[in-house]
C-alpha cells in the first residue's frame, strides 16, 4: 500500500505532481479506474466525502484498522481486569459485605467499560497514524481550485515520484480521462 | 420537480424518497450549513445564550455555596439521602444516550436518514454528559477528595471497591463521556476542513485549521477513517446500552424495595432513548427554524423520532406495569407497600405526573398527523422530558421515603438550592448548545452528501439514465 511520506521527508523537486479536477463522482469513478489500470501507484482521489467502491477503483487494499482496534480493545480489557485483581487480592485484600476477594463477575463491567476505552483511542489515534494527521500543511494546498475539495469538487493528484510521472505525458493523460483542468502543484 | 414534505412522506412505494428535500446540489448542502456560522451572530441567538449563560452563573453560586457548606444545603434528610442530585445525573445521563443511539446504533444499522441530525444529537450527548458528570462529582460532599472515586495511589493507602456498582459507574460514565466525544471529533474533522477552506478571515482559517488537522479529502484517508468511524459506532453501541444498564444497576443491586429487581437495566435503557429522543426534538424544532434547514431536517425526520419515542414509551410503560406485578406475585409486603406507597402515598402526585407524561401523552403519537406537526413535537418532547425527570425522582425518593422501619419515614422538600442546581444544569448544557450552533457545522455536510442521488458514483446525471435523479447533476 502506497503511503504519503511525510512532507519533511517529500522528494525534492519542482512539482509536488499534477492535479486533475472533476465535476461529479462518476467522473472521478471512471477516471480513477483509467489510473489505475495506467499503473499508476503514487497518486490519490480527494474527495469531499467518502465515494463509494471508490477503494476498489484505485486497487486499494483493506484497512488494517480492525487489527489495531481489536488489539488495544484486548489489551484495555486485560489491563482493566488485571488492575482489579492486583487491588484486590494483593495490594488491598478487604472483606466488604462479604464478598470474596477475588469476585471476577464483579469485576466483568470495568474490564468491559476499559475494553472499550482503549479500543475508541485506538481507533481513533491508528486512524491519525495511518493517514499522517496532524499535518497542516501540504503541497497540495498551494492550489486554489483546491479549496473545493471539501465542498463540491473531485480531484485525482499523481505524485511526481511515481516511476511512470513525466510532467507533460500525465497532464495530457488526466486531460484525456475528461478532466476540466489539470494542473501542475508547486511543491514548495 | 423538487418533491415537497407531502409527497416524500406519502410515496415510498414507487422509489426510495429522497431524505433531503429540494433536491440540492453539493454545494447548495455546504452553504446551507456553513453560512449561519459565516454570518453576523443574529440577534435571536442572543435571546437564547444569555438567558442560558444566567442560569449557568447561577449553577456557579450553587455549587460554590454547596462546596462552602456542605450537602446539608439540599433538601436531603435521613430516610431520603438522594434526591435531585442523582436524580439530575440519570437525567442527564439518559438523554446522551439518544445521540449515541442515533450516531453509532442507526449507523450500524443503515439507517441513513440519520445523517441529517447525528451531528447535533452527539453534541447534544456531549453537553448532556458533563451535566450528568456534574452532579456525582458534587454530590460526594468533600469534592476535595472526589478523587478518591479514581484508582490513584492516595495519603490513606487505601484503594476503591471495584466490586460496588457506584465504582461500575464511575468508569461507565467517564468512558461513555470520552468516546462520546472521540466519536463526535472524527465526525467533525471533514466538516472543519470544509469551514476552513471556506474562510474569509485569518483567525477563522487558523482556527478551524487547527482542529481540521490538515484534511485535504484524500481517498486513502477516507479509508481509515471509514473503517475507524465504523469500529466507533461498533463499539458505542453495547457501551451506550452498558452505561444505562450499569447506572440502573446503582439502584438494583441495592436491597430497597422499589430498587432491587432484575427488570432495571433494559427498562432504564428504553427510558433513557425515550427521553433523550425527546430533547433531539425539542433542539432539532428550534434549530431547523432559526437555521432555515426545513429541507435537511425534513418532516420525515420528525416522523421517524416520533415512532421512537411512542415504541420506548409503550416500553417504559409495560416496566411500570410489570413493576407492579412482580410487587404483587412476590407476596413480599415490602415490596408490595412500595409500589402501592408510590401510586397512592404522599408522592402520588409525582408518580401520575409520570405516568401521563410518559405512557398516556406519547399515544398521541399512533397518529400520523401528530408526529409530523411541529407544534404537538414541541409540546410533546417537554412533556416526555417532565415525564422522564419524575421517573426517575420517583424512582430514587418514593423507594427512600418509606423504608423498613416506619419510626424513620419521612418526606423530602426541595430547598432553592435544590432547584439552583437543576435550572443550573440546564444553563450549563444550553450555554454548550448556544456555542455549539454558533461555531461548528450543526449538520453533518460530508455525511449529508453522500444520500443524495447524485453522490452515487454510478449515478448519471445527463442522457441515458433520464427518470429517477434526472436533471439534479451540477453545473
Amino acid at each position: 500500500m502506497p503511503s504519503l511520506p511525510m512532507v519533511a521527508n517529500l522528494p525534492k523537486g519542482p512539482h509536488y505532481g499534477a492535479l486533475a479536477e472533476f465535476a461529479t463522482p462518476h467522473e472521478l469513478y471512471v477516471a480513477c479506474e483509467k489510473v489505475r489500470d495506467a499503473g499508476y501507484t503514487r497518486w490519490d482521489a480527494h474527495t469531499p466525502f467518502p465515494v463509494h467502491g471508490l477503494d476498489r477503483a484505485m486497487g486499494m487494499r483493506r484497512s488494517p484498522m480492525p487489527f489495531i482496534v481489536l488489539g488495544m480493545a484486548l489489551i484495555g480489557a486485560a489491563g482493566g481486569f488485571a488492575l482489579q485483581y492486583w487491588v484486590h487480592s494483593i495490594e488491598y485484600p478487604l472483606t466488604i459485605s462479604g464478598k470474596p476477594t477475588f469476585a471476577w463477575p464483579a469485576y466483568v463491567p470495568i474490564t468491559f467499560e476499559l475494553g472499550i476505552l482503549f479500543g475508541a483511542l485506538g481507533a481513533v489515534f491508528g486512524m491519525f497514524g495511518l493517514n499522517q494527521l496532524p499535518m497542516h500543511w501540504h503541497p497540495l494546498f498551494n492550489s486554489s481550485p483546491f479549496e473545493k475539495v471539501t465542498d463540491d469538487r473531485f480531484f485525482i493528484s499523481i505524485e511526481s515520484w511515481d516511476p511512470k510521472f513525466d510532467a507533460e505525458r500525465t497532464r495530457q493523460f488526466l486531460q484525456g480521462l475528461g478532466s476540466r483542468r489539470v494542473e501542475l502543484v508547486a511543491s514548495e | 420537480m423538487p418533491p415537497s414534505d407531502a409527497v416524500a412522506l406519502d410515496n415510498p412505494v414507487d422509489r426510495r424518497p429522497e431524505l433531503i428535500l429540494r433536491s440540492p446540489t453539493f454545494a447548495a448542502i455546504t452553504d446551507a450549513v456553513a453560512e449561519p456560522l459565516e454570518k453576523p451572530t443574529p440577534i435571536g441567538w442572543w435571546f437564547f445564550f444569555l438567558p442560558a449563560v444566567g442560569l449557568l452563573g447561577l449553577l456557579g453560586v450553587a455549587v460554590s455555596w454547596l462546596f462552602w457548606e456542605g450537602i446539608g444545603i439540599w433538601g436531603l434528610n435521613v430516610p431520603v439521602g438522594w434526591a435531585w442530585d442523582i436524580t439530575n445525573f440519570v437525567f442527564w445521563v439518559g438523554i446522551g444516550h439518544a445521540g449515541t443511539l442515533i450516531s453509532a446504533i442507526l449507523f450500524l444499522l443503515r439507517q441513513r436518514w440519520r445523517t441529517s441530525i447525528n451531528r447535533a444529537a452527539e453534541a447534544m450527548t456531549i453537553f448532556a454528559v458533563m451535566c450528568a458528570l456534574l452532579f456525582p462529582g458534587i454530590h460526594v460532599g468533600r469534592v476535595w477528595v472526589a478523587y478518591w472515586m479514581f484508582p490513584l495511589p492516595n495519603q490513606m493507602g487505601t484503594w476503591p471497591n471495584f466490586r460496588s456498582p457506584l465504582l461500575w459507574d464511575v468508569f461507565a460514565v467517564s468512558v461513555y463521556g470520552t468516546v462520546s466525544a472521540l466519536f463526535w471529533y472524527v465526525g467533525l474533522i471533514p466538516d472543519l476542513a470544509t469551514m476552513r477552506d471556506r474562510s474569509k478571515t485569518t483567525v477563522r482559517r487558523l482556527v478551524y485549521g487547527l482542529f481540521a488537522l490538515g484534511w485535504r479529502g484524500s481517498n486513502r484517508h477516507w479509508q481509515h477513517y471509514e473503517s475507524a468511524y465504523l469500529l466507533l459506532a461498533a463499539m458505542s453501541t453495547p457501551l451506550v446500552l452498558s452505561v444505562h444498564s450499569i447506572v440502573s444497576m446503582d439502584f438494583a443491586v441495592s436491597q430497597l424495595p422499589g430498587w432491587h429487581t432484575t427488570i432495571f437495566p433494559p427498562y432504564f435503557v428504553a427510558g433513557a432513548i425515550f427521553s433523550g429522543f425527546a430533547m433531539v426534538i425539542t433542539l432539532m424544532v428550534i434549530c431547523r427554524t432559526a437555521f432555515k434547514l426545513e429541507h435537511i431536517i425534513t418532516l420525515r425526520h420528525f416522523d421517524y423520532m416520533a415512532k421512537v419515542i411512542l415504541l420506548t414509551g409503550s416500553m417504559v410503560g409495560y416496566a411500570y406495569g410489570m413493576e407492579f406485578f412482580t410487587a404483587w406475585y412476590s407476596g413480599n409486603p415490602y415490596e408490595m407497600f412500595t409500589f402501592t406507597n408510590r401510586a397512592l402515598g404522599p408522592y402520588a402526585w409525582a408518580y401520575w405526573t409520570m405516568v401521563s407524561c410518559n405512557v398516556f401523552f406519547p399515544q398521541v403519537f399512533w397518529f400520523r398527523k401528530a408526529r409530523t406537526s411541529i407544534p404537538i413535537l414541541f409540546v410533546m418532547s417537554i412533556l416526555v422530558n417532565i415525564g422522564m425527570w419524575f421517573e426517575r425522582f420517583v424512582i430514587i425518593v418514593t423507594s427512600l421515603h418509606r423504608g423498613f422501619l416506619p419510626s424513620s419515614w419521612g418526606y423530602f422538600t426541595p430547598t432553592i438550592w435544590d432547584v439552583s442546581c437543576l435550572l443550573g444544569s440546564f444553563g450549563l448544557f444550553f450555554t454548550m448548545f448556544c456555542l455549539f450552533v454558533r461555531f461548528v457545522p450543526m449538520v453533518a455536510t460530508a455525511e449529508v452528501k453522500t444520500v443524495l442521488p447524485q453522490a452515487d458514483p454510478h449515478h448519471v446525471p445527463k442522457g441515458a439514465h433520464a427518470g429517477f435523479g434526472a436533471g439534479q447533476a451540477e453545473a
